[in-house]
Protein backbone atom coordinates (compact mmCIF):
# COMPACT_ATOMS: atom_id res chain seq x y z
CA UNK A 1 0.00 0.00 0.00
CA UNK A 2 1.98 3.38 -0.88
CA UNK A 3 -0.73 5.68 -0.01
CA UNK A 4 -0.45 5.21 3.52
CA UNK A 5 2.18 7.40 4.64
CA UNK A 6 1.67 10.03 1.48
CA UNK A 7 0.03 12.28 3.71
CA UNK A 8 2.33 12.76 6.33
CA UNK A 9 5.41 12.91 3.81
CA UNK A 10 3.73 15.32 1.42
CA UNK A 11 3.27 17.89 4.58
CA UNK A 12 6.71 16.93 5.69
CA UNK A 13 7.52 18.22 2.31
CA UNK A 14 5.76 21.16 2.33
CA UNK A 15 7.58 22.30 5.62
CA UNK A 16 10.58 21.76 4.34
CA UNK A 17 10.66 23.10 0.94
CA UNK A 18 8.82 26.26 2.54
CA UNK A 19 11.87 26.56 5.19
CA UNK A 20 14.22 26.22 2.92
CA UNK A 21 12.51 29.25 0.46
CA UNK A 22 12.56 31.38 3.26
CA UNK A 23 16.18 30.68 4.54
CA UNK A 24 17.54 31.07 0.85
CA UNK A 25 15.81 34.22 0.74
CA UNK A 26 15.96 36.19 3.80
CA UNK A 27 19.07 34.34 5.91
CA UNK A 28 21.76 33.15 3.74
CA UNK A 29 24.02 35.91 2.78
CA UNK A 30 24.66 36.82 -0.87
CA UNK A 31 28.10 34.98 -2.01
CA UNK A 32 31.19 37.53 -2.36
CA UNK A 33 31.60 36.36 -5.92
CA UNK A 34 28.83 35.59 -7.67
CA UNK A 35 25.95 37.58 -5.86
CA UNK A 36 22.68 37.41 -5.56
CA UNK A 37 22.99 34.75 -9.00
CA UNK A 38 24.40 32.07 -6.28
CA UNK A 39 21.02 31.58 -5.00
CA UNK A 40 20.02 29.16 -7.49
CA UNK A 41 22.76 26.53 -7.00
CA UNK A 42 19.95 25.87 -3.35
CA UNK A 43 17.23 24.73 -6.07
CA UNK A 44 19.91 23.45 -9.16
CA UNK A 45 22.60 21.72 -7.13
CA UNK A 46 20.34 19.62 -4.84
CA UNK A 47 18.08 18.73 -7.52
CA UNK A 48 20.92 17.55 -9.26
CA UNK A 49 22.27 15.51 -6.57
CA UNK A 50 18.59 14.11 -6.23
CA UNK A 51 18.27 12.81 -9.39
CA UNK A 52 21.20 11.09 -9.66
CA UNK A 53 20.86 9.65 -6.57
CA UNK A 54 17.20 8.80 -7.91
CA UNK A 55 18.87 6.85 -10.91
CA UNK A 56 20.90 4.76 -8.53
CA UNK A 57 17.60 4.15 -6.68
CA UNK A 58 16.43 3.07 -10.02
CA UNK A 59 19.37 0.99 -10.53
CA UNK A 60 19.20 -1.02 -7.11
CA UNK A 61 15.25 -1.88 -7.62
CA UNK A 62 16.32 -3.12 -10.79
CA UNK A 63 18.79 -5.30 -9.79
CA UNK A 64 16.48 -6.52 -7.37
CA UNK A 65 13.79 -7.18 -9.76
CA UNK A 66 15.72 -9.31 -11.91
CA UNK A 67 16.84 -11.20 -8.52
CA UNK A 68 13.29 -12.21 -7.35
CA UNK A 69 11.88 -11.56 -10.69
CA UNK A 70 8.70 -9.87 -8.81
CA UNK A 71 7.42 -6.80 -10.72
CA UNK A 72 6.58 -4.67 -8.13
CA UNK A 73 10.17 -4.13 -8.25
CA UNK A 74 9.70 -3.20 -12.09
CA UNK A 75 7.39 -0.80 -11.15
CA UNK A 76 9.72 0.72 -8.13
CA UNK A 77 12.49 1.19 -10.84
CA UNK A 78 10.67 2.67 -13.73
CA UNK A 79 8.53 4.96 -11.40
CA UNK A 80 12.42 5.87 -9.79
CA UNK A 81 13.47 6.64 -13.05
CA UNK A 82 10.58 8.61 -14.34
CA UNK A 83 10.77 10.90 -11.05
CA UNK A 84 14.19 11.51 -11.69
CA UNK A 85 14.05 12.45 -15.57
CA UNK A 86 11.35 14.70 -14.61
CA UNK A 87 13.92 16.39 -11.74
CA UNK A 88 17.08 16.09 -14.75
CA UNK A 89 15.04 18.37 -16.76
CA UNK A 90 14.79 21.01 -14.20
CA UNK A 91 18.20 20.61 -13.82
CA UNK A 92 19.48 21.56 -16.94
CA UNK A 93 17.10 24.40 -17.69
CA UNK A 94 18.17 25.69 -14.17
CA UNK A 95 22.02 25.42 -14.88
CA UNK A 96 21.59 26.29 -18.29
CA UNK A 97 19.86 29.71 -16.66
CA UNK A 98 22.68 29.86 -14.05
CA UNK A 99 25.30 29.65 -17.17
CA UNK A 100 23.89 32.43 -18.93
CA UNK A 101 23.92 34.52 -15.78
CA UNK A 102 27.36 33.78 -14.71
CA UNK A 103 29.33 33.29 -18.08
CA UNK A 104 27.30 34.94 -21.03
CA UNK A 105 26.32 32.01 -22.37
CA UNK A 106 23.12 29.68 -22.15
CA UNK A 107 25.12 26.45 -22.62
CA UNK A 108 28.98 26.11 -21.43
CA UNK A 109 31.23 22.90 -21.87
CA UNK A 110 33.47 23.92 -19.09
CA UNK A 111 31.49 23.33 -16.47
CA UNK A 112 32.08 19.46 -16.18
CA UNK A 113 28.94 18.90 -14.00
CA UNK A 114 27.20 20.47 -16.53
CA UNK A 115 28.05 17.98 -18.81
CA UNK A 116 28.24 14.85 -17.37
CA UNK A 117 24.63 15.06 -16.32
CA UNK A 118 23.13 16.35 -19.93
CA UNK A 119 25.25 12.69 -21.07
CA UNK A 120 23.23 10.91 -18.44
CA UNK A 121 20.33 12.43 -19.20
CA UNK A 122 20.86 11.59 -23.09
CA UNK A 123 21.16 8.37 -21.86
CA UNK A 124 17.85 7.81 -19.98
CA UNK A 125 15.94 9.56 -22.16
CA UNK A 126 16.79 6.16 -24.47
CA UNK A 127 14.05 4.39 -21.52
CA UNK A 128 10.65 5.25 -22.38
CA UNK A 129 11.79 4.44 -25.97
CA UNK A 130 13.07 0.80 -24.84
CA UNK A 131 10.54 -0.11 -22.68
CA UNK A 132 7.60 0.93 -25.45
CA UNK A 133 9.36 -0.56 -27.99
CA UNK A 134 9.39 -3.93 -26.17
CA UNK A 135 5.98 -5.68 -26.16
CA UNK A 136 6.04 -8.86 -24.22
CA UNK A 137 5.58 -7.41 -20.64
CA UNK A 138 8.05 -9.92 -19.26
CA UNK A 139 10.83 -8.87 -21.45
CA UNK A 140 10.20 -5.79 -21.67
CA UNK A 141 10.78 -5.58 -17.58
CA UNK A 142 13.74 -7.58 -17.80
CA UNK A 143 15.36 -5.53 -20.51
CA UNK A 144 14.03 -2.09 -18.62
CA UNK A 145 15.98 -3.35 -15.88
CA UNK A 146 19.02 -4.33 -17.73
CA UNK A 147 19.27 -1.24 -18.96
CA UNK A 148 18.70 0.71 -15.44
CA UNK A 149 21.73 -1.64 -14.26
CA UNK A 150 23.51 -0.65 -16.69
CA UNK A 151 23.22 3.40 -16.89
CA UNK A 152 23.11 3.18 -12.94
CA UNK A 153 26.75 2.20 -13.24
CA UNK A 154 27.44 4.68 -16.29
CA UNK A 155 26.45 7.20 -13.89
CA UNK A 156 29.47 7.57 -11.45
CA UNK A 157 31.45 6.66 -13.97
CA UNK A 158 30.27 9.16 -16.52
CA UNK A 159 31.25 11.79 -13.90
CA UNK A 160 34.87 11.05 -12.99
CA UNK A 161 35.64 10.78 -16.46
CA UNK A 162 34.36 13.98 -17.79
CA UNK A 163 35.43 15.85 -14.69
CA UNK A 164 38.81 14.45 -15.37
CA UNK A 165 39.33 15.96 -19.05
CA UNK A 166 38.48 19.07 -18.04
CA UNK A 167 40.16 19.78 -14.91
CA UNK A 168 42.96 21.43 -15.99
CA UNK A 169 40.90 23.38 -18.55
CA UNK A 170 38.90 25.81 -16.87
CA UNK A 171 38.67 25.99 -13.25
CA UNK A 172 35.16 24.26 -11.69
CA UNK A 173 32.22 26.62 -11.10
CA UNK A 174 31.44 25.29 -7.56
CA UNK A 175 34.66 24.57 -6.32
CA UNK A 176 35.29 24.89 -2.51
CA UNK A 177 32.98 24.48 0.45
CA UNK A 178 30.45 26.72 1.40
CA UNK A 179 30.47 29.03 4.66
CA UNK A 180 28.57 28.56 7.60
CA UNK A 181 24.89 29.73 7.07
CA UNK A 182 25.07 28.99 3.40
CA UNK A 183 26.16 25.08 3.97
CA UNK A 184 22.96 24.96 6.89
CA UNK A 185 20.78 25.79 3.83
CA UNK A 186 22.69 23.75 1.06
CA UNK A 187 22.11 20.65 3.45
CA UNK A 188 18.56 21.78 4.28
CA UNK A 189 17.78 22.32 0.39
CA UNK A 190 18.89 19.19 0.11
CA UNK A 191 16.49 16.87 2.21
CA UNK A 192 13.73 18.77 1.05
CA UNK A 193 14.15 18.22 -2.38
CA UNK A 194 15.12 14.57 -1.60
CA UNK A 195 11.72 14.63 0.18
CA UNK A 196 9.81 16.00 -2.55
CA UNK A 197 11.71 13.02 -4.58
CA UNK A 198 10.03 10.37 -2.45
CA UNK A 199 6.72 12.12 -2.27
CA UNK A 200 5.73 11.88 -6.08
CA UNK A 201 7.65 8.73 -5.89
CA UNK A 202 4.97 7.41 -3.38
CA UNK A 203 2.43 9.77 -5.11
CA UNK A 204 3.13 7.78 -8.72
CA UNK A 205 3.18 4.44 -7.26
CA UNK A 206 0.06 4.67 -5.64
CA UNK A 207 -1.61 5.79 -8.84
CA UNK A 208 -0.03 3.02 -10.64
CA UNK A 209 -1.32 0.60 -7.64
CA UNK A 210 -4.38 1.78 -7.86
CA UNK A 211 -5.39 1.66 -11.55
CA UNK A 212 -3.58 -1.96 -10.87
CA UNK A 213 -6.33 -2.70 -8.60
CA UNK A 214 -9.45 -1.57 -10.87
CA UNK A 215 -8.20 -3.48 -13.31
CA UNK A 216 -8.31 -6.47 -11.25
CA UNK A 217 -11.80 -4.99 -9.61
CA UNK A 218 -13.12 -4.85 -13.51
CA UNK A 219 -12.25 -8.59 -14.32
CA UNK A 220 -13.59 -9.47 -11.09
CA UNK A 221 -17.18 -8.20 -11.72
CA UNK A 222 -17.24 -8.43 -15.52
CA UNK A 223 -16.11 -11.84 -15.97
CA UNK A 224 -14.13 -11.93 -19.06
CA UNK A 225 -15.04 -8.50 -20.86
CA UNK A 226 -12.65 -6.26 -21.20
CA UNK A 227 -14.06 -3.02 -21.70
CA UNK A 228 -11.14 -0.72 -21.41
CA UNK A 229 -8.29 -2.37 -23.58
CA UNK A 230 -4.93 -1.22 -22.31
CA UNK A 231 -3.14 1.26 -24.30
CA UNK A 232 0.47 0.48 -25.50
CA UNK A 233 2.85 2.73 -23.24
CA UNK A 234 6.10 2.73 -21.75
CA UNK A 235 4.87 2.15 -18.11
CA UNK A 236 5.40 -1.63 -16.93
CA UNK A 237 2.06 -3.36 -17.26
CA UNK A 238 -0.10 -2.83 -14.91
CA UNK A 239 -2.03 -6.53 -14.80
CA UNK A 240 1.13 -7.73 -13.43
CA UNK A 241 0.23 -6.19 -10.04
CA UNK A 242 -3.25 -7.43 -9.69
CA UNK A 243 -3.77 -9.23 -6.13
CA UNK A 244 -0.77 -6.89 -4.45
CA UNK A 245 -1.70 -5.51 -1.27
CA UNK B 1 26.64 -35.58 -22.51
CA UNK B 2 28.49 -33.33 -20.04
CA UNK B 3 28.16 -29.70 -21.17
CA UNK B 4 30.99 -28.49 -24.08
CA UNK B 5 34.16 -26.36 -22.40
CA UNK B 6 33.26 -22.96 -22.72
CA UNK B 7 35.90 -21.87 -24.95
CA UNK B 8 35.35 -24.85 -27.18
CA UNK B 9 32.08 -22.90 -27.32
CA UNK B 10 33.14 -19.45 -27.60
CA UNK B 11 35.10 -20.85 -30.09
CA UNK B 12 32.30 -22.46 -32.20
CA UNK B 13 30.08 -19.53 -31.72
CA UNK B 14 32.97 -17.05 -32.94
CA UNK B 15 33.70 -19.42 -35.80
CA UNK B 16 30.10 -19.52 -37.09
CA UNK B 17 29.50 -15.78 -36.83
CA UNK B 18 32.90 -15.13 -38.97
CA UNK B 19 31.91 -17.39 -41.63
CA UNK B 20 28.69 -15.86 -42.19
CA UNK B 21 30.47 -12.70 -42.14
CA UNK B 22 32.78 -14.05 -45.15
CA UNK B 23 30.01 -15.77 -46.96
CA UNK B 24 27.93 -12.51 -46.95
CA UNK B 25 30.47 -9.64 -46.44
CA UNK B 26 27.02 -7.74 -44.72
CA UNK B 27 28.83 -5.87 -41.75
CA UNK B 28 32.70 -5.08 -42.51
CA UNK B 29 32.52 -4.04 -45.82
CA UNK B 30 29.99 -1.14 -45.22
CA UNK B 31 31.97 -0.03 -41.87
CA UNK B 32 34.69 0.22 -43.85
CA UNK B 33 33.02 2.11 -47.25
CA UNK B 34 30.90 4.21 -44.86
CA UNK B 35 34.11 5.29 -42.88
CA UNK B 36 35.89 6.47 -46.02
CA UNK B 37 33.20 7.89 -47.37
CA UNK B 38 32.62 10.08 -43.71
CA UNK B 39 36.52 11.31 -43.73
CA UNK B 40 34.84 12.85 -47.49
CA UNK B 41 32.47 14.40 -46.01
CA UNK B 42 34.39 16.01 -43.08
CA UNK B 43 36.24 17.46 -46.02
CA UNK B 44 33.65 19.21 -47.26
CA UNK B 45 32.22 19.88 -44.16
CA UNK B 46 35.01 21.20 -42.39
CA UNK B 47 36.88 23.00 -45.34
CA UNK B 48 39.86 21.82 -44.51
CA UNK B 49 42.97 19.96 -46.81
CA UNK B 50 44.55 18.20 -43.97
CA UNK B 51 43.67 17.91 -40.11
CA UNK B 52 46.17 17.25 -37.45
CA UNK B 53 45.84 17.62 -32.86
CA UNK B 54 42.84 17.04 -31.64
CA UNK B 55 40.83 18.02 -34.33
CA UNK B 56 42.13 14.90 -36.24
CA UNK B 57 41.75 12.51 -33.21
CA UNK B 58 38.40 13.65 -32.90
CA UNK B 59 37.12 13.09 -36.84
CA UNK B 60 38.74 9.56 -36.48
CA UNK B 61 37.44 8.64 -33.78
CA UNK B 62 33.98 10.12 -34.29
CA UNK B 63 34.12 8.55 -37.94
CA UNK B 64 35.20 4.56 -36.31
CA UNK B 65 32.17 5.09 -33.75
CA UNK B 66 29.37 5.49 -36.25
CA UNK B 67 31.19 2.82 -38.13
CA UNK B 68 30.84 0.43 -35.32
CA UNK B 69 27.20 1.52 -34.56
CA UNK B 70 26.80 0.45 -38.05
CA UNK B 71 28.30 -3.09 -37.02
CA UNK B 72 26.51 -3.26 -33.52
CA UNK B 73 22.74 -2.97 -35.29
CA UNK B 74 23.62 -5.65 -37.26
CA UNK B 75 25.76 -7.86 -34.39
CA UNK B 76 22.64 -9.83 -32.62
CA UNK B 77 20.02 -9.48 -35.99
CA UNK B 78 20.88 -12.88 -37.96
CA UNK B 79 20.19 -14.73 -34.86
CA UNK B 80 17.22 -12.88 -33.80
CA UNK B 81 15.50 -13.65 -36.94
CA UNK B 82 16.58 -16.94 -37.84
CA UNK B 83 15.65 -18.50 -34.23
CA UNK B 84 19.56 -18.94 -33.48
CA UNK B 85 18.90 -17.40 -29.77
CA UNK B 86 16.19 -20.42 -29.34
CA UNK B 87 18.94 -23.08 -30.73
CA UNK B 88 21.53 -21.63 -28.38
CA UNK B 89 19.57 -21.65 -25.30
CA UNK B 90 18.10 -25.37 -25.77
CA UNK B 91 22.08 -25.76 -25.82
CA UNK B 92 23.53 -26.84 -22.32
CA UNK B 93 26.25 -24.52 -23.33
CA UNK B 94 26.93 -21.15 -20.70
CA UNK B 95 25.02 -18.03 -21.95
CA UNK B 96 28.34 -15.70 -21.12
CA UNK B 97 29.80 -17.98 -23.97
CA UNK B 98 27.29 -16.39 -26.72
CA UNK B 99 27.80 -12.61 -25.35
CA UNK B 100 31.94 -13.30 -25.28
CA UNK B 101 31.88 -14.97 -28.82
CA UNK B 102 30.01 -11.64 -29.98
CA UNK B 103 32.20 -9.20 -28.00
CA UNK B 104 35.24 -11.10 -30.22
CA UNK B 105 33.77 -10.64 -32.95
CA UNK B 106 32.51 -7.06 -33.32
CA UNK B 107 36.45 -6.71 -31.65
CA UNK B 108 37.35 -8.45 -34.74
CA UNK B 109 35.10 -6.32 -37.11
CA UNK B 110 36.57 -2.93 -36.08
CA UNK B 111 40.28 -4.60 -35.99
CA UNK B 112 39.36 -5.31 -40.02
CA UNK B 113 37.67 -2.26 -40.26
CA UNK B 114 40.88 0.10 -38.88
CA UNK B 115 42.88 -1.79 -41.34
CA UNK B 116 40.64 -0.12 -43.82
CA UNK B 117 40.19 3.33 -41.81
CA UNK B 118 42.95 4.62 -40.91
CA UNK B 119 45.28 4.08 -43.72
CA UNK B 120 42.38 5.77 -45.83
CA UNK B 121 42.34 8.93 -42.70
CA UNK B 122 46.42 8.86 -43.45
CA UNK B 123 45.91 9.11 -47.15
CA UNK B 124 42.95 11.97 -47.23
CA UNK B 125 42.97 14.04 -44.01
CA UNK B 126 45.89 13.44 -41.56
CA UNK B 127 48.67 16.13 -41.84
CA UNK B 128 51.47 14.70 -40.26
CA UNK B 129 53.07 11.44 -41.32
CA UNK B 130 51.33 8.84 -39.41
CA UNK B 131 55.05 6.38 -39.29
CA UNK B 132 56.23 7.28 -35.78
CA UNK B 133 52.42 7.54 -34.49
CA UNK B 134 51.67 3.94 -35.06
CA UNK B 135 52.45 1.83 -32.03
CA UNK B 136 50.94 4.17 -29.61
CA UNK B 137 48.17 4.46 -32.15
CA UNK B 138 47.56 0.75 -32.28
CA UNK B 139 47.23 0.30 -28.74
CA UNK B 140 44.92 3.14 -28.45
CA UNK B 141 42.81 1.21 -31.00
CA UNK B 142 43.04 -2.03 -29.57
CA UNK B 143 41.58 -0.52 -26.08
CA UNK B 144 39.25 1.58 -28.14
CA UNK B 145 37.20 -1.10 -29.74
CA UNK B 146 37.62 -3.65 -26.63
CA UNK B 147 35.39 -1.07 -25.19
CA UNK B 148 32.84 -0.81 -28.47
CA UNK B 149 33.18 -4.56 -28.37
CA UNK B 150 31.91 -4.70 -24.49
CA UNK B 151 29.35 -1.57 -25.14
CA UNK B 152 27.99 -2.93 -28.75
CA UNK B 153 27.21 -6.66 -27.24
CA UNK B 154 25.48 -5.46 -24.49
CA UNK B 155 23.03 -2.67 -26.50
CA UNK B 156 22.79 -5.16 -29.47
CA UNK B 157 21.36 -7.91 -27.04
CA UNK B 158 19.21 -5.01 -25.41
CA UNK B 159 17.51 -3.81 -28.57
CA UNK B 160 17.49 -7.00 -31.19
CA UNK B 161 14.38 -8.06 -29.70
CA UNK B 162 12.73 -4.89 -29.66
CA UNK B 163 10.28 -3.04 -32.45
CA UNK B 164 12.97 0.10 -33.42
CA UNK B 165 16.15 -1.69 -33.04
CA UNK B 166 17.64 0.30 -35.84
CA UNK B 167 17.07 3.50 -34.07
CA UNK B 168 17.37 2.34 -30.18
CA UNK B 169 20.84 0.36 -31.55
CA UNK B 170 22.89 4.27 -31.90
CA UNK B 171 20.30 5.86 -29.39
CA UNK B 172 21.50 3.46 -26.10
CA UNK B 173 25.15 3.04 -27.45
CA UNK B 174 26.48 6.58 -28.72
CA UNK B 175 25.63 7.89 -24.69
CA UNK B 176 27.46 5.18 -23.13
CA UNK B 177 30.51 5.35 -25.92
CA UNK B 178 31.17 8.46 -25.05
CA UNK B 179 33.65 7.97 -22.97
CA UNK B 180 35.24 6.15 -25.06
CA UNK B 181 35.38 8.25 -27.22
CA UNK B 182 36.58 10.96 -24.80
CA UNK B 183 39.31 8.55 -23.83
CA UNK B 184 40.56 7.48 -27.24
CA UNK B 185 41.11 10.97 -28.42
CA UNK B 186 42.60 12.49 -25.42
CA UNK B 187 44.82 9.59 -25.92
CA UNK B 188 45.04 10.55 -29.90
CA UNK B 189 45.46 13.86 -29.93
CA UNK B 190 49.31 13.96 -29.20
CA UNK B 191 49.63 10.94 -31.54
CA UNK B 192 48.62 13.16 -34.49
CA UNK B 193 49.92 15.96 -33.38
CA UNK B 194 53.52 17.93 -35.54
CA UNK B 195 56.21 16.69 -33.16
CA UNK B 196 54.76 13.60 -32.24
CA UNK B 197 54.29 13.78 -27.94
CA UNK B 198 54.23 11.02 -25.92
CA UNK B 199 51.35 8.64 -25.08
CA UNK B 200 49.08 9.79 -22.00
CA UNK B 201 48.92 6.59 -20.34
CA UNK B 202 46.87 8.43 -17.82
CA UNK B 203 44.00 8.18 -21.01
CA UNK B 204 44.92 4.82 -21.54
CA UNK B 205 44.65 3.62 -18.05
CA UNK B 206 41.05 5.60 -18.29
CA UNK B 207 40.05 3.61 -21.50
CA UNK B 208 41.25 0.12 -19.83
CA UNK B 209 39.42 0.80 -16.59
CA UNK B 210 35.81 1.99 -18.64
CA UNK B 211 36.57 -1.60 -20.84
CA UNK B 212 37.09 -3.61 -17.62
CA UNK B 213 34.04 -1.88 -15.96
CA UNK B 214 31.51 -2.43 -18.45
CA UNK B 215 32.76 -6.18 -19.14
CA UNK B 216 32.02 -7.54 -16.01
CA UNK B 217 28.46 -4.99 -15.70
CA UNK B 218 27.82 -6.90 -19.72
CA UNK B 219 28.86 -10.38 -18.41
CA UNK B 220 26.74 -10.16 -15.46
CA UNK B 221 23.62 -9.24 -16.99
CA UNK B 222 23.60 -11.03 -20.48
CA UNK B 223 21.87 -13.65 -19.31
CA UNK B 224 18.42 -11.91 -18.33
CA UNK B 225 18.67 -10.61 -21.85
CA UNK B 226 18.78 -13.69 -23.48
CA UNK B 227 16.21 -15.63 -21.60
CA UNK B 228 12.31 -15.89 -23.61
CA UNK C 1 32.84 36.09 -13.10
CA UNK C 2 30.82 39.22 -12.58
CA UNK C 3 29.01 39.85 -9.17
CA UNK C 4 26.18 41.05 -10.97
CA UNK C 5 23.95 43.57 -9.64
CA UNK C 6 20.37 42.31 -8.01
CA UNK C 7 18.67 44.34 -10.33
CA UNK C 8 20.79 42.01 -13.23
CA UNK C 9 20.76 38.76 -11.56
CA UNK C 10 17.44 38.73 -10.16
CA UNK C 11 15.58 37.58 -12.98
CA UNK C 12 17.75 34.29 -13.30
CA UNK C 13 17.26 33.46 -9.78
CA UNK C 14 13.56 33.90 -10.24
CA UNK C 15 13.47 32.13 -13.95
CA UNK C 16 15.34 29.15 -12.64
CA UNK C 17 12.75 28.95 -9.35
CA UNK C 18 9.76 29.08 -11.46
CA UNK C 19 10.80 26.73 -13.68
CA UNK C 20 11.52 24.34 -10.86
CA UNK C 21 7.53 24.94 -9.61
CA UNK C 22 6.21 24.89 -13.12
CA UNK C 23 7.67 21.34 -13.96
CA UNK C 24 6.35 20.04 -10.53
CA UNK C 25 3.09 21.67 -11.36
CA UNK C 26 2.64 20.28 -14.79
CA UNK C 27 3.53 16.70 -13.24
CA UNK C 28 1.19 17.25 -10.44
CA UNK C 29 -1.86 18.21 -13.35
CA UNK C 30 -0.43 14.86 -15.17
CA UNK C 31 -0.54 13.00 -12.41
CA UNK C 32 -4.00 14.75 -11.59
CA UNK C 33 -5.97 13.77 -15.02
CA UNK C 34 -4.84 10.05 -14.71
CA UNK C 35 -6.60 10.47 -10.88
CA UNK C 36 -9.69 11.39 -12.87
CA UNK C 37 -8.85 8.72 -15.19
CA UNK C 38 -9.13 6.16 -12.32
CA UNK C 39 -12.38 7.95 -10.57
CA UNK C 40 -14.08 7.39 -14.09
CA UNK C 41 -13.18 3.86 -14.61
CA UNK C 42 -14.26 3.31 -10.95
CA UNK C 43 -17.65 4.72 -11.74
CA UNK C 44 -18.35 2.50 -13.86
CA UNK C 45 -17.64 -0.51 -12.22
CA UNK C 46 -19.60 0.87 -10.03
CA UNK C 47 -22.26 0.82 -12.82
CA UNK C 48 -21.40 -2.60 -13.86
CA UNK C 49 -21.77 -3.69 -10.42
CA UNK C 50 -25.20 -3.08 -9.46
CA UNK C 51 -26.09 -3.98 -13.21
CA UNK C 52 -24.92 -7.55 -12.83
CA UNK C 53 -26.55 -7.35 -9.25
CA UNK C 54 -30.11 -7.71 -11.10
CA UNK C 55 -28.75 -10.54 -13.02
CA UNK C 56 -29.31 -14.08 -12.58
CA UNK C 57 -28.45 -15.85 -9.27
CA UNK C 58 -25.32 -18.04 -10.40
CA UNK C 59 -23.51 -14.78 -12.19
CA UNK C 60 -23.99 -12.76 -8.96
CA UNK C 61 -23.04 -15.69 -6.87
CA UNK C 62 -19.70 -15.72 -9.09
CA UNK C 63 -19.45 -12.54 -8.86
CA UNK C 64 -19.99 -12.04 -5.09
CA UNK C 65 -17.80 -14.89 -4.06
CA UNK C 66 -14.68 -13.19 -6.94
CA UNK C 67 -15.66 -9.78 -5.24
CA UNK C 68 -15.30 -10.92 -1.70
CA UNK C 69 -11.75 -12.60 -2.55
CA UNK C 70 -10.83 -9.33 -4.19
CA UNK C 71 -12.03 -7.80 -1.46
CA UNK C 72 -9.73 -9.37 1.03
CA UNK C 73 -6.23 -7.59 0.00
CA UNK C 74 -8.22 -3.94 -0.78
CA UNK C 75 -10.16 -3.97 2.48
CA UNK C 76 -6.88 -5.14 4.80
CA UNK C 77 -4.80 -2.43 2.83
CA UNK C 78 -7.69 0.40 3.09
CA UNK C 79 -6.12 3.23 5.12
CA UNK C 80 -7.22 6.51 6.75
CA UNK C 81 -10.89 7.54 8.35
CA UNK C 82 -12.86 7.31 4.57
CA UNK C 83 -14.00 4.08 3.54
CA UNK C 84 -12.52 2.82 0.68
CA UNK C 85 -14.66 3.34 -2.54
CA UNK C 86 -13.51 -0.81 -3.55
CA UNK C 87 -14.77 -1.48 -0.80
CA UNK C 88 -18.10 0.37 -1.41
CA UNK C 89 -18.15 -1.69 -4.38
CA UNK C 90 -17.67 -5.01 -3.58
CA UNK C 91 -20.09 -4.36 -0.80
CA UNK C 92 -22.74 -3.35 -3.11
CA UNK C 93 -22.01 -6.47 -5.30
CA UNK C 94 -21.83 -8.79 -2.18
CA UNK C 95 -25.49 -7.56 -0.88
CA UNK C 96 -26.60 -7.45 -4.63
CA UNK C 97 -25.42 -11.29 -4.17
CA UNK C 98 -27.20 -12.10 -1.10
CA UNK C 99 -30.25 -9.98 -1.59
CA UNK C 100 -33.93 -11.82 -2.99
Amino acid sequence: MYGKRLRALSLTTIATLTATLALVFFWAPNDADQGFLQKIIYIHVPLAIVTLCGFIVGACCAIAHLRTRDPRWDMRSYVAIHISLVFGVGVLITGSIWAKGSWGHWWVWSEPTLVSFLLVMLLYATYQPLRFAIEDPERQARAASVFAITAGAFVPINFAIVRLSTQYVHPRLGSGSLPGRMEVVFLLAIASIALLWTTLWRYEMTSKHAAAQLRTLARLLGGDEDDVPPRRSAAPSVTHLEGVG
Amino acid sequence: MSAPGTRAVVAALLRKDLRIELRNFESVPAMALFSVTTFVLFHFGLQRDTLSGDLAAGVLWVTLLFAAVLGINRLFVADAEQGGFDAFLLSPADRGALALAKALALLGYMLVLELVAVPAFALLLLGPPIGQALPGLVLVLVLGDLGVAVIGTLVGALAVRSRARDLLGPLLSLPLLVPVVLGAALATKPLLSTPVGGLPLRWLGTLAAYDLVFALIAFALFDFLLED
Amino acid sequence: MPALPLHTAGPYVAAAYIVFVALIGIYVAIMAAKLSRIERDLGELTELARRTRGGGAERTGDGAAGAARGAEPTRAGASGSAPSLEAEVVRHAVAGGEGP
